[in-house]
């Protein structure tokens, strides 16, 4: 289980963001995460993703309280969770090739011997042909760039994904073929999944279970109304 | 909302409506380098599209289909390795007396800035937040855009304007970094209709809002068609096209495969792209298309071998009529389908 318990983190100081929020992610089930724009999801994909530090609370990955985070963050908790966002261009290193992009994880990790089996295996996967992975970003659809960003998360195996509006920019046939991928993930490796995204048919039809979000209070339940918080008109 | 916008009311939505801008056989290729293989993408291929006084026409399709540079090929903003073919008509001149008609395409630079952008055709951009200039306020751009095409409008048109795309007057002092999506979005919005041109290209003006901000994103270009203008809805959203759009095209590897009204198509698809599409959808049963789309640098010689694109990737769709391997779209009444006539 991925857990965070009592989260309260932000950008300017006294102004939280997120403000003592619980969330648990169970292996092997999709969480959705629902909520207008600016209510604070992306923060706390960035907290439990171990991007950024807390100013409260605690994350805990399978038990273990996580002690340190972005560098500092113990190499087997961070390689535990993968995270992909919303714009694959610029989660991307625009020099790199599809493929240098799918093995960059690996290579960090100094794990070079398995890296051409492991790129192809899962360009394969995600339906990334042997012509995409000679190409770089700016040669290639929005859609294909996201299918390689989903792989480069899934590249290290990670127990937990963080799916970050990972479909906002994609058509309805990618969104479809992504979420396929996942949840084959979810079902073959237990895998424990957060689906971020505004889209509330998506999530529906996606998650096991679906945490709305709002500024200030957070209820947590069985697809209950949005209430209080910000109108969406004013967000 | 300032009164030039307000001005022209039209009752007429009829589809038979005289068009305000004619795509006839748009072809749009991008030439690659020799370093690159010296190969062309081709990008746009024979597309005709009407846009008509008070409709919605939505141009639907996957990522990388085409769609965007088909907007930047009406405005002259392709890059030089561009090859442009085919005609764009735009009617209703109004700084010609007589009310003539700009070819865009061949138009020159200085025709298509001082005449055309902005006051004949608006640009609603996407991600609206890096449209806009870093280091002013929306109320300078606005103010300055406003200034430069409708140099004897009421300076305090940007208030109205603004007003009329949902902003406060004061959120218009704030710098860009300042503002959410949807906020930015509605300066676009605003920043489009200053010179009340009437078309407006809409390029993706919905991607990465939540749903209540795409649906009222999309209202609003409703309403703008709803004053007599012809909008064009460029977006992968199949559900922000069915809320506004009166009429439908869509497009698979550069080509325009099925098009008509939006409830018709949506309705009862007959090109088996548009099926697949709509059971993409979360609520429509969540089926990838299977396959992928096809490289845009191996389209002629894809076509030349099967004819219709679509059926080398899926050739198996049942309930559709079989394909008669012609990409041209034919008529069929208000409606327009290739290689697969309606059975």
């Amino acid at each position: 289980m991925l857990s965070g318990t009592g989260l309260v983190a932000g950008y300017r100081k006294g102004t939280p963001v997120l403000n003592g929020m619980d969330i648990e992610i169970p292996a092997g089930s999709v969480v959705g995460l629902a909520g207008p724009s600016g209510c604070g999801k992306s923060t706390l994909a960035r907290v439990l993703s171990l991007l950024q530090q807390p100013w409260a609370g605690r994350v805990s990955v399978d038990g273990a309280v996580v002690t340190g985070f972005r560098h500092a963050a113990p190499r087997e908790q961070r390689t535990a969770i993968g995270l992909v966002f919303q714009q694959p261009r610029q989660a991307v290193d625009p020099r790199f090739t599809l493929w240098r992009i799918i093995a960059e994880p690996l290579h960090a990790l100094g794990r070079s011997e398995e890296l051409s089996g492991r790129v192809a295996e899962l360009a394969e996967h995600l339906g990334v042909s042997d012509e995409l992975l000679s190409r770089r970003p700016h040669e290639v659809s929005d859609g294909q760039l996201q299918r390689a960003c989903l792989a480069r998360a899934l590249a290290v195996r990670p127990r937990y994904l963080v799916c970050d509006e990972m479909t906002a920019m994609l058509d309805a046939s990618t969104t479809a073929a992504l979420v396929r991928v996942v949840d084959e993930q979810v079902r073959d490796a237990g895998t424990g999944v957060l689906a971020i995204s505004h889209d509330e048919r998506l999530l529906e039809r996606w998650a096991h279970r679906v945490v709305r979000l709002c500024p200030a209070p957070v209820w947590e339940g069985d697809r209950r109304p949005f209430r209080g918080g910000p109108t969406p008109d004013e967000v | 909302m300032s009164e030039t916008v307000n001005a022209t009311v039209s009752t007429a939505i009829s589809p038979r409506t005289e068009p305000l801008l004619e795509l006839d056989r748009l072809s749009v290729r991008f030439l690659l380098g020799r370093r690159r293989g010296g190969g062309e993408v081709r990008a746009v291929t024979d597309a005709s599209l009407a846009l008509r006084p008070g409709r919605v026409l939505a141009l639907v399709g996957e990522s990388g289909c085409g769609k965007s540079v088909l907007a930047s090929a009406l405005l002259g903003l392709l890059p030089a390795n561009a090859q442009v073919r085919g005609r764009a008509l735009l009617h209703r001149d109004r700084t010609v007396e007589s009310g003539g008609s700009v070819e865009l395409l061949t138009a020159p630079e200085s025709v298509l800035a001082r005449r055309v952008r902005g006051r004949l055709v608006g640009l609603v951009p996407q991600s609206a937040g890096t449209h806009l200039t870093p280091v002013r306020t929306a109320r300078a751009q606005l103010e300055e855009t406003i200034r430069r095409l409708r140099p004897r409008a009421d300076p305090a048109s940007a208030d109205e304007l603004a007003d009329w795309a949902g902003l406060r007057p004061e959120q218009l002092d704030h710098h860009p970094h300042e503002l959410s999506g949807g906020m930015a979005q509605r300066v676009a919005m605003a920043l489009a209709l200053a010179g009340d041109p009437p078309v407006v290209l809409a390029d993706e003006p919905t991607t990465g809002l939540d749903r209540p901000l795409v649906d009222r994103t999309v209202d609003q270009l409703g309403d703008i068609a709803g004053q007599g203008r012809a909008v064009l809805l460029i977006t992968h959203d199949l559900a922000a096209a069915r809320r506004v759009a009166t009429d439908v095209a869509v497009m698979y590897a550069s080509r325009i495969v099925e098009a008509g009204p939006t409830a018709e198509v949506f309705g009862e698809p007959w090109h088996p792209y548009t099926a697949g599409l709509l059971r993409a959808l979360p609520e429509g049963g969540f089926e990838p298309i299977p396959g992928h789309p096809p490289s845009l640098t191996e389209l002629e010689g894809l076509e030349r071998k099967w004819g219709c694109v679509f059926c080398q990737r899926c050739p198996e769709m049942p309930g559709f009529a079989p394909c008669t391997g012609d990409p041209e779209p034919i008529d069929h009444g208000d409606r327009r389908v290739a290689a697969h006539p309606p059975c």
